[in-house]
């Protein structure tokens, strides 16, 4: 190899260790924000690797196994058709999570947008953005996509559409109270004199230093998407048949089996609750970690 | 104090037209009206049939006319007829709000009660083993889907009291109907508390920080007085408004606890009326949900500017 080829290496290897130094550092600092993240790897990878760990295909059904008991060969029981619980919550966790980040996402996308563009630009752009979003908040989360849900009908995509509207409002405001300090800064200024369009400095100066309060907000509003998923498709306006989605799972076992079958009722529940509080405490933990003087 | 107050009232109504604007185009997103939906349900298949009920309906009238034809109404106190049992709303909706009303109140009654004192001492005593014990606590409330906390509670009350409680008809004295609704109001207000709990901590914290908090303990006074004396009346002023974000935090939760426990209530009646589709009534409750969080919020920062002049002299 080269000189220049061995001193590539070498910084690679000196970047890598002090990315390990930096996750040691912070699992030691927030243990608890360390034990969200582990959470939501687990339950990521169990998404991920859903074929594998499972033994049972989750829409299959076998009428012998009817409700049958945990333990043995389906582990965690089985349903009134006997389909397994543990496939259905493993694949619902797929379901889950892509409803989740993509919901996440997409409304992390529009409230930026919306955030910067109305706190950078200002004007009849800030006070009508402004309007729109106080009206969108004004309506409870669950209320807004439930009204979405509805009138969109139910399906994977639409469950998606429905969950990030009432989202974008937090993220627009925070992103722009963000946008609105970091312009009076003065490599804005510096930015402007050497010429550089305003649109140009939005977006490559602006906007990389609003990620950090933002990577804070997505994996709050991760949870709260997540919830809003589970409560929407228990009352059936969700994820459609034949999709495994744990919510749907809570309303299909409420009433009847609720004193044969508890563990109908305990394993999809608690399934979501482990979800939504590891990406609580990552949040967390990544709020106090990226800003401590940050509160709301 | 005049000035703040007409400027509030003014953006409150702004705030409800736009919220009715938003309201009723997102119904009308998906093409196809509710004459469609109808008559696929009734399976009638006759155009001109169809045509005489778009419009009875009104449909056919431009946008505009209809959703001032629906505003005009709504003012009027008309929320129009349901299309499954050809009632008018209003008479549907009405006796179903005391019961909602009840239950909601319960669930603020509990979610301060449970959630205020732990706040506080979560804040006194920061840092400690007490207050992660707290803040994990509150984290899993605030995790917990409220309708499978209700359908654990359901599943324990059968399992080992043998009775549901469930709201069948209306018990005879307030009491008895109090003390069947405290149950789901407990699982509605349990993710209410952990919210309240951890507002009161931060604000708590904030206040705690304070120079004249530091000042006081300079003086010699006794732990209790600064926390109470002090502290405690300062933070209680964020709490106020913490009342008013309960208020849409408390919405959510009870539509699918008045589900899980089959209460006769209003959030109950706008989860029905969307299954059936019956998008006047969806209209019109929604509306009625974004004006009660609407006022309650109004009604907090008012409180909230009588009780601190720096707000009303701020702006």
């Amino acid at each position: 190899m080269t000189v220049l080829d061995q001193q590539t290496q070498l910084d690679r290897t000196a970047e890598r260790a002090a990315f390990r130094q930096g996750l040691a550092h912070f699992a030691r600092r927030y243990p608890l924000g360390a034990a969200g993240a582990t959470i939501v790897l687990a339950i990521v990878l169990m998404a991920v690797l859903a074929d594998w760990i499972t033994a049972f295909d989750p829409i299959s059904t076998s009428a012998r196994d009817s409700l049958a008991k945990p333990g043995g060969v389906h582990l965690l029981g089985a349903y009134f058709m006997g389909r397994d619980m543990w496939s259905r919550i493993v694949f619902g966790a797929r379901i889950s999570l892509a409803v989740g980040i993509g919901s996440t996402t997409l409304g992390c996308l529009i409230g930026v947008c919306a955030g910067l563009g109305s706190g950078y630009f200002g004007g009849w752009l800030d006070l009508i953005t402004q309007r729109l979003m106080d009206m969108l908040q004004s309506l409870p989360l669950l209320v807004l996509a439930l009204v979405m849900a509805a009138a969109l009908g139910p399906s994977i995509q639409n469950t998606i559409i429905a969950i990030s509207i009432p989202l974008v409002p937090t993220v627009a405001r925070v992103i722009r109270s963000n946008t609105l300090m970091l312009r009076e800064m003065p490599f804005v200024e510096a930015a402007r004199a050497i010429g550089m369009s305003e649109v140009a400095i939005a977006v490559r100066h602006v906007l990389p230093n609003t990620l950090a309060p933002l990577i804070v907000l997505a994996t709050a509003q991760l949870g709260s998407a997540i919830l809003v998923e589970a409560a929407l498709s228990f009352l059936g306006l969700g994820i459609p048949e034949p999709y495994p989605s744990w919510g749907r799972m809570l309303s299909e076992s409420a009433a009847e089996y609720v004193r044969t079958a508890p563990w109908l009722v305990v394993y999809p529940g608690l399934a979501i609750s482990l979800a939504v509080f590891g990406t609580n405490l990552l949040g967390d933990a990544l709020r106090d970690a990226l800003d401590p003087r940050l509160r709301h | 104090m005049g000035r703040y107050l007409i400027r509030r009232l003014l953006l409150m109504l702004l705030t409800l037209f736009g919220i009715s604007v938003i309201i009723f185009v997102l119904l009308r997103i998906v093409p196809g009206n509710i004459a469609d939906i109808l008559f696929d349900a009734a399976g009638m298949v006759s155009a001109a049939d169809k045509h005489k009920l778009e419009v009875e309906l009104g449909l056919d009238q431009p946008i505009v006319i209809q959703y001032l034809h629906w505003i005009g109404n709504l003012a009027r106190g008309d929320f129009g007829y349901t299309y499954v049992s050809e009632q008018p709303a209003l008479q549907e909706i009405l006796p179903r709000i005391p019961v909602t009303a009840k239950l909601a109140g319960l669930a603020l009654l509990f979610s301060i009660l449970l959630g205020v004192p732990l706040g506080i001492l979560s804040a006194v005593r920061q840092d400690t083993a007490l207050d992660y014990v707290l803040r994990v606590l509150s984290l899993s409330g605030l995790s917990l889907p409220s309708f499978w906390l209700g359908l654990l509670i359901l599943m324990g009350f059968v399992q080992y009291l043998g009775w549901i409680p469930i709201y069948n008809e209306k018990p005879a004295r307030l009491l008895d109907e109090l003390l069947l609704l405290s149950i789901p109001a407990a699982a509605v207000g349990f993710r209410s508390s952990a919210l309240v709990m951890r507002l009161t901590r931060s604000s708590m914290l904030e206040v705690l920080r304070q120079d004249y908090i530091r000042t006081a303990r300079a003086k010699g006074a006794s732990p209790a007085a600064v926390n109470y004396d002090h502290a405690l009346r300062n933070a209680m002023l964020p709490i106020i408004t913490i009342i008013g974000i309960e208020a849409a935090f408390l919405v959510g939760g009870l539509i699918v606890t008045e589900t899980v426990f089959n209460i006769p209530g209003v959030a109950r009646f706008l989860v029905d009326a969307i299954r059936w589709r019956d998008y006047p009534v969806v209209q019109s409750l929604v509306m009625f949900v974004a004006v009660v969080v609407v006022s309650v919020n109004f009604l907090v920062d008012m409180t909230y500017a009588v009780l601190d002049p720096r707000i009303r002299y701020e702006n």
